[in-house]
């Protein structure tokens, strides 16, 4: 009898784990129903927090599994591909839905006493309801193989988005919302439009089937007049989506004026989607080489990465507002990712999806810094914050270390990722790029030197008399970001090393 | 009539998909009235209904039903697809127009200038 029972939970475990990539989805997108149903904020933060704690669970065994047995590909609803959505994970958003999952899963107990103060009560629930589907939204994005089925995820996780951000408590955030919503659905929409090029083409949607067809049609040596429009839509649509340098016009203003944790969570996972998104069709899914060889790609994306890289940080450098500050230095810090696209070799590409990762906790701790702040101090104002070290030491150090990291200082995660683009430039006999990587850090160096100045080193203001160490639920995930950033500028195995994996499985015959 | 000619009629369905794009993405970036880009932005994503649509009907064709008697099916994938690309549209319109409805509230107006104009101010 007992060895019975014994064999049918051994079966019903093994159909769970066959079941995972299923599971990545459908439990945060039943969290987040249940959230909407509970009329209490605090149970809504309990089982949105759960929910949350459940993905990176999910996403490791995913990437154990494929690091053990390569791509996994699951039918959704039983429908085998290319006619029915297939869900397919393989090294490179094995690794995407680990970073969204865990980041997301660090960031979210800081939710529960800044959302406390920052939204009204009678809207708690339907705030963690909005949160998962978000995050089931970025997570659908990246792990279906299905063209049009990224479409969906893609407004899903944006509608959401835009709702999170009008949330905000200045009348301001009503507008950045909006501005968000015209651009994000055009972004999507010109996505579409692409799709709907590349299906009258292939007549499929799956993207593996996609690229084969392809082959088969002879379209993979040179890049038709259709193929091009596709490419140009989609990669116009993309790159609206993560903030590529002139299209970024939506970011500051999101990133500003949504209640704090909604940018901690929106910086540290949507923009990075969307970047997984270019690599995708960039690498795999259109002829890379031809793609490469034949279209000015690399050119256009070195030139906007780099004009990132400069522009948005140095008017990072004027900003009074600390979120605003920060989220200029996340469009510089894009440049950074697109940069290892444009180098498109091993080096680069490890180095552009390395700070993928990067990016996402160093972003992540300075923006659950700024909220923590902005909890007991009720100000984003640089000028409000001077003398802050002396009142919230702890916060500030981690401040200053993750600012540290946004430079590329050795012993940080930041480093490694500056490293990793630097041999990629190198690579390519573009020793004037290594220059300019290091002349951009400097820029950095000039805004995040100026706020640790004035932090740490001047008389303290009146505005702050009321700091001090923030709650618990904030102290733990910024600890772990801080632990995170040190750990992983030292011990590159984990983070360096599955990027690598990824790079190596992109150029070698993963698509092309 | 020679081939061009033929081929520039007989794609008419392109040339209306075309006029309607660019219509609506001129609306959304020359309007000042937020609720003017919002119909803009319908006109847009209507656009690319067209896109998927036309393309999807064979002339001739009927509904997928296996019958013996018929021999020519249009796909009809493209209209699953639009039929959830509406629905997308939808709620991002929807969206907006609350969006717009909070912003008047706020400020006073739904025209971006005025609303630029009598500065961002908290």
């Amino acid at each position: 009898m007992a060895s019975v029972s014994g064999e049918n939970a051994v079966t019903v475990a093994l159909t769970l784990t066959e079941q995972l990539p299923g599971l990545q989805i459908v439990v945060p997108l039943m969290g987040a129903i249940v959230c909407a149903f509970l009329r209490r904020g605090n149970l809504a933060w309990l089982v949105a927090t759960l929910v949350t704690w459940s993905l990176p669970v999910i996403s490791f065994l995913l990437l154990l599994e494929v690091q053990e047995s390569g791509p996994i590909s699951y039918k959704m609803g039983g429908w085998a591909p290319p006619w029915g959505i297939e869900y397919r994970v393989d090294q490179l958003n094995a690794f995407v839905l680990l970073l969204v999952s865990s980041v997301s899963a660090v960031a979210v107990p800081f939710a529960r006493k800044s959302v406390a103060v920052e939204i009204d009560s009678d809207k708690h629930c339907w705030f963690y309801a909005l949160y998962l589907l978000c995050l089931t939204g970025l997570l659908g994005m990246t792990i279906t193989g299905d063209a049009f089925n990224i479409f969906v995820f893609m407004e899903v996780s944006s509608l959401a988005a835009y709702i999170l951000i009008a949330l905000g408590q200045e009348r301001l955030a009503l507008l950045s919302s909006y501005q968000y919503l015209i651009m994000g659905t055009i972004g999507a929409t010109f996505y579409v439009i692409g799709i709907g090029f590349l299906y009258s083409l292939t007549g499929t949607l799956n993207l593996v089937d996609m690229t084969g067809r392809m082959e088969m049609l002879g379209l993979t040596d040179a890049v038709s007049p259709s193929m091009l429009a596709a490419l140009a839509f989609i990669f116009v649509g993309i790159s609206l989506k993560l903030a590529l340098f002139p299209l970024h016009a939506w970011l500051p203003g999101a990133y500003a004026h949504a209640p704090s944790f909604v940018t901690v969570f929106l910086a540290a996972t949507a923009t990075k989607v969307a970047v997984y998104l270019l690599i995708r069709f960039l690498f795999s899914v259109f002829p890379t080489t031809a793609v490469f060889s034949e279209l000015p790609m690399s050119t256009i994306l070195l030139v906007l990465s780099v004009a990132a890289m400069f522009g948005a940080s140095i008017v990072a450098i004027f900003q009074d507002n600390m979120k605003r500050m920060l989220a200029y230095s996340s469009v510089a810090q894009i440049g950074y990712m697109t940069l290892g696209i444009a180098l498109a070799n091993q080096a680069g590409l490890t180095g552009g999806i390395v700070h993928l990762f990067n990016h996402a906790i160093t972003k992540a701790a300075l923006f659950i810094a700024v909220g923590a702040v902005f909890y007991r101090i009720h100000s984003v104002r640089v000028e409000d914050w001077a003398g802050l070290g002396r009142k919230m030491p702890i916060t500030m150090a981690v401040f200053a270390l993750a600012g540290l990291s946004l430079i590329g200082t050795p012993g940080t995660a930041g480093f490694i990722t500056k490293w990793n683009l630097s041999l990629g430039a190198l690579e390519h006999g573009y020793w004037w790029l290594v220059i300019l990587i290091m002349l951009s850090s400097l820029l950095a160096v000039v805004y995040v030197g100026r706020v640790i100045e004035i932090v740490w080193f001047r008389k303290p203001v009146a505005t702050i008399d009321e700091a001090r160490s923030p709650p618990m639920t904030m102290m733990v995930p910024l600890f772990v970001f801080a632990v995170a950033i040190i750990w992983f500028g030292l011990e590159t195995s984990m983070s360096a090393g599955y990027a690598a994996d990824a790079a190596r499985f992109l150029l070698g015959g993963g698509g092309s | 009539m020679s081939p061009a000619i033929e081929t520039l009629i007989t794609s008419y369905n392109y040339w209306i998909t075309i006029f309607l794009m660019v219509a609506g993405l001129y609306t959304v970036i020359a309007k000042d009235n937020m609720i003017k880009k919002l119909v803009g932005l319908s006109l847009f994503q209507t656009s690319v209904y067209l896109l998927y649509l036309s393309p999807g009907k064979i002339l001739g064709g009927t509904a997928p039903i296996i019958d013996p008697a018929l021999k020519v099916y249009s796909n009809p994938l493209p209209h699953v697809l639009i039929l959830t690309a509406i629905v997308v549209g939808v709620a991002t319109i929807a969206l907006g127009l609350a969006l717009v409805v909070r912003i008047n509230e706020e400020y006073g107006t739904i025209e971006e200038d005025e609303i630029f104009e009598t500065g961002t101010g908290k």
